[in-house]
């Protein structure tokens, strides 16, 4: 029984086990699920997906599944107007021909574009008699016709015009949770979380069981012991690129640096621009008054430190590979020589970098930054913080 | 025995058949949700409704699985045996936990594990085969205690931290989604019977306003807004006071919202934005 159903869930990488699924098939016998679709998905989904962040893609995977059981009605696709871009551009390209767009393009308004459309989907409704998927990849799918938008109108924009009552799972409200999505803190705290190490430091002002029995055992009289609490022994080191570029990454790169400030009891942080040069600062305010040789810090700063550098990387190649590069003054030593200094002073190094992942590849700096960090960067994503963590917990 | 809501507690369509499964199967249940929307209350409620004895279970940084099943206090044993009393009697220094206590109830009832994710990470595995076969061995003793009825497990977490996987796939999961205008509407009619409808909308109406401002640090939710429209009715206000002008932004009484001074500073920064644009 659905067994398809738990193979597309496993294909789809949520991590769903044999044990859950006969669970499910177990809780499908009580009666208070029966005869009720939105019970069932309802209890599929309680039973199958144990993170919200995964709800998102398993509504996808029921929806998919379920509909090319029951047939859906061409109107409810029309009026489904929430679906990811990327499907839609792989579709577009195979309901319509060049001409065709260009004479959408040439009707003018988002009503007589929907007016074309319908006449498209009925006439395919008729030609592939109920064979069609109305979600995902395949070549069929009437969604691929809705989704070409020639004249840059934003689909949802006319939604309470065109909504009709969706079933539950194509609400997809829990598209907010899904993991690829920049997250509060929160989530960078549990990602963060994983630095922890532990140790015993500090008084001695826990009682030791353990010790006190067999001391008092071995003396003949009561001997208490006691042993140092248990705290979190990491040490970090953040370095924050501030101002020009990196202002669209405040509140993003806020909430890390809160996080990381409730996790870490031993946080240290200074800001730089752009590329680390001689001097770093505390206070943004007074960044020109009150500045720390960053060769202090080296010497202040032991091995024992894990230093993470947050940066976009986008810059001048200039201004990380020749002196006088920098945007702000004249720096005698190039960046490059700065931050090569930096990774050998602290093994253990990161470079976050707020900018998306596939937008790298187009800067240069962020090569350059890149390759002195020996690959050592990852974007400001919790998945991205979780790599990093994984690197950093390396000895 | 089926759970359907109380009358103090709405429980939406998806919520019951996660509450319902996971008393059929008697696998725990795990509930996520932001704070404030019920978490904690929905285990007193599924208590309240089936007539069960609740107990509560609230778990702190610094608890250890093994308080849930019992703590052995060797401490007071050996200054026992120190003032020559005799102690062989093990049982004496036993002292049962929570989760054993709920094994020995006379009839079913529900155990409350309230806030998971505050333990250690380990927290969860060291309560695998406890929650899983409702048994566990006293070790000192070398007695087996047995849950005589299962009882009905309720876990709830703030996401503080990730809760491993093995522990996931023992339970049913449901994450409490905050509730659309409809549902709060009937929740807060739940509460207030006696509400006027004009300012049961509006006050919601300004309520949702508030919630959907961009960069909020700490959304109001569910309770914050039984707090605030209980101020409402005891000050007897009427709807046309909630609707904010243009000097203030903010609705009366907006502490019970609003608990923070940044996001207030926020508000009046909107407030201040809006009188200069005019």
């Amino acid at each position: 029984m659905f067994l398809d159903f738990f193979l597309k869930l496993k294909d789809s990488k949520i991590p769903v086990s044999l044990k859950e699924f006969l669970t499910f098939l177990q809780a499908l016998e009580f009666n208070f699920v029966q005869f009720d679709v939105n019970k069932f998905y309802y209890l599929a989904r309680a039973s199958l997906v144990k993170d919200e962040k995964l709800i998102d893609k398993f509504d996808i995977i029921f929806g998919e599944y379920f509909n090319s059981i029951e047939r859906i009605d061409i109107d409810d696709v029309i009026k489904f107007l929430n679906i990811p871009q990327d499907w839609l551009k792989k579709l577009s390209s195979k309901n319509f021909s060049n001409e065709e767009i260009e004479k959408i393009k040439s009707l003018g308004s988002f009503e007589k574009l929907i007016e074309t459309l319908k006449k498209r989907l009925s006439e395919q409704k008729k030609r592939h008699q109920g064979g069609n998927k109305w979600i995902g990849t395949s070549g069929t799918s009437p969604f691929g016709a809705y989704g070409y938008n020639p004249e840059g109108v934003r689909i949802g924009q006319h939604e309470s015009r065109y909504r009709k009552a969706i079933k539950v799972w194509d609400k997809r409200i829990f598209k907010d949770f899904d993991e690829t999505n920049e997250l509060d803190n929160r989530g960078f705290q549990v990602a963060l979380k994983r630095l922890r190490t532990w140790a015993r430091t500090g008084i001695e002002d826990e009682l030791d069981i353990e010790s006190t029995i067999r001391e008092t055992a071995k003396n003949g009289y009561l001997d208490i012991k006691t042993r140092k609490e248990r705290e979190n022994s990491i040490k970090i080191l953040l370095f924050l690129d501030v101002g020009g570029s990196m202002d669209d990454y405040i509140e993003l790169t806020e909430r890390l640096f809160s996080a990381a400030q409730n996790v870490f009891k031993n946080l240290k942080y200074f800001y730089f621009h752009n590329c680390l040069y001689e001097g770093v600062w505390k206070n943004n305010k007074r960044r020109w008054e009150e500045r720390f040789l960053t060769s202090d810090i080296f010497r202040t700063f032991g091995k024992e430190y894990k230093c993470i550098f947050v940066g976009d990387a986008q810059m001048s190649p200039y201004e990380i590979i020749s002196p006088g590069g920098g945007n702000e003054h004249f720096n005698d030593e190039p960046g490059s020589v700065w931050l090569e200094r930096a990774v050998e002073q602290w093994p253990s190094n990161l470079w976050i970098n707020p900018t998306p992942k596939n937008e790298w590849g187009f800067s240069h700096s962020t090569s350059l930054i890149k390759e002195i960090f020996m690959n050592r960067m990852v974007p400001l994503t919790i998945q991205g913080i979780e790599e990093g963590t994984k690197i950093l917990s390396k000895k | 025995m089926e759970f359907s809501g109380t009358k103090e507690y709405i429980s939406t369509s998806d919520l019951t058949v996660a509450v319902n499964a996971s008393i059929a199967l008697e696998k725990p249940l795990l509930v996520k949700g932001e704070p404030g929307t019920g978490k904690t209350e929905l285990a007193k409620q599924i208590a309240n409704s089936l007539d069960l004895e609740i107990i509560e279970w609230s778990i702190k940084s610094t608890t250890k699985a093994q308080q849930g099943l019992y703590e052995y206090d060797a401490v007071s044993r050996l200054r026992d045996s120190q003032l020559g009393n005799t102690v062989k009697k093990v049982e004496k220094y036993i002292k049962k936990g929570k989760l054993w206590i709920s094994f020995e109830t006379k009839n079913k009832s529900v155990l409350l594990i309230d806030e998971i994710d505050k333990a250690d990470i380990e927290f969860p595995n060291d309560l695998l085969q406890e929650l899983d076969k409702m048994e566990f061995h006293v070790y000192e003793t070398g007695q087996l205690v047995k849950a005589k009825n299962r009882p009905i497990v309720i876990i709830t977490s703030n996401n503080e931290k990730e809760l491993p996987e093995a522990f996931l796939r023992r339970c049913f999961f449901h994450y409490i989604q905050f509730p659309e205008l409809e549902t709060l509407k009937k929740i807060v009619k739940v509460h207030f019977p006696e509400i006027k409808k004009s300012l049961l909308n509006s006050a919601l109406q300004t309520f949702f306003e508030i919630r959907e401002t961009p960069g909020l640090k700490k959304k109001p939710s569910t309770s914050e807004a039984l707090d605030w429209i209980k101020l409402l009715l005891i000050e007897d206000l009427d709807p046309s006071d909630l609707k904010s002008n243009n000097r203030d932004l903010l609705p009366k009484l907006h502490g019970a919202l609003i608990k923070n001074e940044q996001d207030i500073q926020l508000f009046e920064q909107l407030a201040f934005m809006s009188r200069n644009a005019r």
